[in-house]
């Protein structure tokens, strides 16, 4: 009975806020994001976020990032994560 | 506490994420997400997902942690801790030790600086209580048409509390706090992972700071803050949008000039003269906007799902809140018939002037098929809601009139 109390209290747990399962989409450039963006915030930020911007919206939250937030973001960087971004979870 | 109560709740969440969702399940896992107009990548990407500390919330964002309400839980007068929205800008959020933890009491604008221990401030100061709505401001973001960026928030960037604690203005008064104090700034111990990133910093005018309202909370709810609100204390400033309200609060600073931050200027800006407000952040006001202030008058149906069916002359009662910036909320009208007529509905007893107040109204369609329920609030300064978004490019303010589609069958 114990037992069977305990493994109903495991299926019924909520599921914990886990960041680890999060995948964005396939696509080229999605490393490049990965490895730049994940730094200073969880990934789900960019689908979250769309479809609202167009290339130039994403280019504005990118610079966002760089000037105002101090990502250190390379200029060739930025560019092929503007490209993934626009792309993937552009308007 | 956990309850039996709020287990079963978090039980139905936790289930539908357990793996083996059938088709009718899903259909009910997407809508517990938020409203259909929400943006599509945001239902895709959210989840039912809970915290340390927390029951299942729709997760808006893992880190920093931006956790939402669901509507459900706003059928109570006061919101429970554990089911709190958590709304953070950086993803450094330390577990403060109140053993080692230190509130500051400096800036050139006063006398007698000083630093107060957890204790200190627990026992030496006079500890008073007020129940008051926690908006964040961009709650309803999610809905702004067109979509700006942001977290896009559903309804449930908001929760009532009873906020116990300090008075700011007796912490400003034990420092001799000076005539020239014009804002009065707020740091805390969460900051960015990048030493660049610009520190989440605040400011208030000296005249809120003063308001008796405005406290160093250190409870809420009978409890000790939960970390995710603030722990140990964190500012309430009562009838102001939830920017302000500082977590894990470390510095509290009298200032003679304007204090400069990026999250005072650009960040949480509105035009001039687009909304209803009465109170003005004048030392941060510019040409063309200024920093949000008071909330607008809103309210929000709790009980009635879009596409809920009810049988031909079964009695329906709908129930919600509503709340402003302050003055206190007058009245609050229904419309069962998409807005030509619309009658008072019945108040629930009123818990403060900054708290929400609770609402319902029974009635009884005398036809079949479709009907829409519309509710709106009106102040007691005579102020309402709108029935067009007044568009703003953070997607503040959003109090647009409600209308959830029901089917009498």
């Amino acid at each position: 009975m114990r037992t069977i109390i305990a493994l109903l209290l495991i299926a019924a747990a909520p599921a914990l806020a886990d960041e680890s399962q999060f995948r964005l989409r396939d696509g080229p450039g999605r490393q490049l994001v990965e490895a730049n963006c994940v730094m200073c915030h969880s990934l789900d930020y960019i689908p979250m976020n769309s479809p609202i911007l167009d290339r130039k919206g994403w280019e504005g939250s990118i610079n966002k990032m760089i000037k105002v937030m101090g990502a250190p973001i390379a200029e060739a960087d930025a560019h092929k994560i503007v490209d993934y971004l626009a792309g993937q979870y552009g308007k | 506490m956990r309850t039996r109560r709020d287990f079963l709740k978090v039980s139905a969440g936790g289930l539908l994420l357990a793996g083996g969702i059938r088709g009718a399940d899903l259909a009910v896992a997407a809508d517990s997400l938020g409203p259909a107009t929400l943006p599509s990548g945001t239902l895709q990407s959210g989840q039912l997902a809970a915290l340390p500390g927390k029951v299942a919330l729709i997760k808006k964002s893992f880190r920093p942690p931006n956790f939402e309400t669901p509507v459900r839980f706003f059928n109570e007068a006061f919101t429970p801790n554990d089911a709190f929205f958590v709304r953070y800008h950086l993803a450094d959020i330390p577990q403060v030790s109140p053993q080692r933890w230190k509130l500051a009491v400096t800036g050139d604008a006063l006398d007698r600086p000083f630093e107060v221990t957890y204790e200190e401030l627990s026992r030496d100061f006079e500890q008073v209580e007020v129940a008051a709505v926690c908006q964040c401001s961009g709650n309803r973001r999610g809905f702004s048409q067109p979509h700006v960026p942001g977290v896009q928030w559903g309804h449930g960037a908001i929760g009532n509390a009873k906020w116990r604690g300090v008075r700011l203005r007796d912490l400003l008064a034990k420092a001799d706090v000076r005539k020239d104090a014009l804002e009065i700034v707020f740091d805390g111990a969460d900051r960015g992972v990048l030493d660049k990133t610009p520190d989440f910093v605040k400011s208030v005018p000296a005249w809120k700071a003063m308001d008796e309202n405005t406290l160093v909370a250190l409870e809420m709810n009978g409890e000790k803050l939960p970390h995710w609100n603030g722990f140990p204390a964190r500012l309430v400033v009562p009838g102001w949008t939830a920017t302000y309200w500082m977590k894990h609060l470390t510095s509290i600073a009298a200032t003679a000039k304007p204090y400069q931050g990026f999250w005072m200027n650009p960040a949480y800006r509105i035009p001039k003269g687009k909304f209803p407000l009465v109170d003005r952040f004048v030392s941060q006001e510019t040409e063309v906007n200024t920093p949000i202030t008071e909330m607008v008058v809103n309210s929000l149906v709790t009980n009635l799902e879009e596409g809920q069916k009810f049988a031909f002359g079964q009695e329906i009662t709908v129930a919600g809140v509503a709340w402003d910036g302050g003055f206190g909320i007058a009245t609050v009208e229904a419309s069962e018939d998409g807005g030509r007529n619309w009658r008072a509905a019945q108040l629930a007893s009123d818990l403060g002037r900054f708290s929400w107040r609770q609402w319902s109204h029974r009635f009884t369609p005398g036809r079949t098929g479709s009907h829409s329920l519309m509710a709106k609030a009106i102040n007691r300064a005579g102020a309402t809601q709108t029935f067009d978004l007044i568009f703003n490019p953070s997607g503040y303010h959003n109090n647009v009139v409600q209308r959830i589609n029901f089917e009498i069958t």
